[in-house]
């Protein structure tokens, strides 16, 4: 058993033996779970792909004379951002659109500029346009802004993601005749290809299945900087079925995390387009999970073949809630290129990228070994399977009877 | 030798309606495959057509000589559909869209990679890639 507080002291003294969740891999195969236990220090992991719930908040200063654009209406590059926190305060989702955007009324839309983008040119450090129109108060008399704004003026500049690193992921195919455009990406009729979106044995929350480790408070790696897990992230559902190794089968944990957006970069903050579904943006976060314990060692030792995913029709189940899924797959045969569906063979693509995911999971290590990133304790854990958290379907009762 | 290439021809106005392809069948003995054929009306009309043209080494050299004389612009195909590698995330979202196959996974690396010469010039992959590196230049 080691703590946090043993493994700092190693890190700062440049002593601690640090691995990426793929390398432990071999590591435990060669030396045994209790040999490795006692040298490894941190395993790194990391994932990059679309992630829905990612904004922004940001104080942009006070203009003279000043202007409340809260009850307004407030556009970042016509995009709109959501002012209505106070004066000066705006929130800018990932998902949002330009008022004009003509979205799905030519199916399917394009979405070429969202949210997601502007948060990579306000990262990138470009200039952006700002236009707002408000109310006017006696204390607040402006009525109309129109501003370049630059994220090197903005006063707190904040990626706060609300749903990131979903622990595993839905494979979606389509079963119907026709061609469908999801979030899953574009997927074509009768099983023309599978669509999955993790970095399995990279992934972390796969590295630490029941949230040992992880939990409100720890650091990360976010959009190219340090960033923190702020909550469980929104639809947390520990309790969804498992394998035996405790890893679930089905979507489960997210995390909420938060971060200053002045320190990451456009490289892992990436304004992404889902043909015919809307904007987003991709979204790089790497874990550092501390070997506290042979247990926690493990679950970080998980392989793609440990890792399943349910196959889910995007064509019918998933667009009405129904339960059905059509056979689970483990990511080791997503990523052999291929996978059976109904006796078809059906070509697999993926929307996470893995490559970037080693690159995340290898950044982490390097500035753990390097002495200037220090783990964290947890103030709390995040609701595990005994908390009984669910994640309910909305109960909808009409308003007139 | 026979070659088989595929190429983008820029028709100006004055020959959108010239039987120009069909010259090239008749004198010079080539194989045409029309991949996509357009004509944009701004700024100035202008005709587009995406060919995939085979023959003989000598008579294929006749022919875009000729193509060339008339008037015609000529791009290579694997010019026109580029990866802006700088956005690319290597997700392999373009991998099952692609008709021909044009993007290969590497197991090894994990590395999406652009074969364009497999290119048929579809264009399916420009929306499809999520971060949007792939582009078109005509
Ligand atoms: S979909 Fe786009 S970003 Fe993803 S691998 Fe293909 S070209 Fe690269
Ligand atoms: S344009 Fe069509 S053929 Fe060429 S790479 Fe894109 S999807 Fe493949």
């Amino acid at each position: 058993m080691k703590t946090i507080d043993e493994i700092n002291e190693k890190i700062k003294q440049g002593k601690a033996l640090v691995v990426t969740a793929e390398e432990i891999i071999d590591l435990v195969k060669e030396k045994g779970v209790k040999k490795a236990t006692q040298e490894v220090d941190v395993v790194t992991t990391g994932t990059f792909g679309p992630m829905c719930s990612s904004g922004a908040y940001f104080n942009i200063g006070h203009s003279k004379p000043r202007i409340k654009l809260g009850g307004g209406r407030t556009y970042l590059n016509d995009v709109l951002a959501y002012p209505g926190l106070a004066a000066v305060d705006l929130f800018l989702g990932a998902n949002a659109l330009p008022d004009d955007d003509p979205r799905n009324r030519v199916h399917p839309g394009e979405f070429n500029y969202g949210g997601g983008n502007v948060i990579e040119e306000l990262v990138a450090g470009k200039d952006i346009r700002l236009t707002a129109t408000a109310y006017g108060t006696d204390c607040y008399p402006r009525k109309k802004l129109e501003t370049w704004i630059n994220i090197k003026d903005l006063n707190e500049v904040v990626l706060f993601n609300i749903r990131n690193a979903y622990q595993n992921y839905n494979v979606a195919v389509n079963l119907s005749d026709k061609t469908i455009y999801t979030y899953m990406g574009v997927l074509k009729p009768h099983l023309g290809n599978a669509n999955y979106c993790s970095a399995g044995q990279l992934s972390p929350l796969q590295n630490d299945p029941h949230y040992k480790t992880i939990g409100i408070g720890t650091k990360i790696f976010l959009g190219g900087g340090v960033g923190y897990v702020a909550w469980q992230g929104t639809q947390h559902n520990p309790n969804v079925l498992r394998s035996e190794n405790g890893v679930p089968k089905r979507g489960a944990g997210t995390l909420a995390v938060i971060g200053d957006l002045k320190q990451m970069s456009p490289k892992w903050l990436v304004g992404t387009s889902m043909f015919g579904y809307g904007c987003t943006i991709t979204v790089g976060v790497g874990v550092p999970i501390p070997i506290l314990s042979e247990e926690i060692l493990r679950y970080t030792a998980v392989t793609d073949d440990d890792i399943w995913a349910p196959i889910v029709d995007y064509s019918d189940a998933y667009p009405n809630q129904k339960p059905d899924i059509l056979g689970e797959v483990s990511y080791a045969q997503l990523k052999s290129g291929s996978i059976a569906v109904q006796g078809k063979k059906v070509p697999t693509g993926s929307l996470s990228s893995y490559l970037r995911a080693v690159e995340i999971a290898n950044i982490l290590k390097e500035w753990i070994l390097s002495g200037q990133f220090l783990l964290t304790e947890p103030v709390a854990l995040l609701p595990g399977v005994e908390s009984g958290v669910t994640f309910k379907p909305l109960k909808e009762r009409p308003l007139e009877t | 030798m026979a070659i088989s290439k595929r190429i983008v021809l820029h028709f100006p106005r004055r020959l959108v309606e010239q039987p120009v392809i069909y010259r090239l069948v008749k004198d010079y003995n080539l194989e045409f495959n029309i991949l996509k054929a357009s004509i944009t009306a701004e700024p100035e009309e202008e005709g587009l057509m995406v060919l995939e043209l085979k023959g003989e080494q000598e008579e294929y050299d006749n022919g875009i000589n000729f193509l060339l004389k008339t008037g015609v612009k000529i791009q290579s195909l694997s010019q026109d559909f580029t990866r802006n590698e700088e956005r690319c995330t290597h997700c392999g979202a373009c991998i099952t869209i692609c008709p021909p196959g044009a993007f290969e996974l590497d197991p090894e690396t994990r590395q999406v990679k652009f074969v364009d010469e497999k290119c048929v010039a579809c264009g399916l992959c420009i929306k499809a890639c999520p971060p949007r590196a792939m582009e078109v230049h005509f």
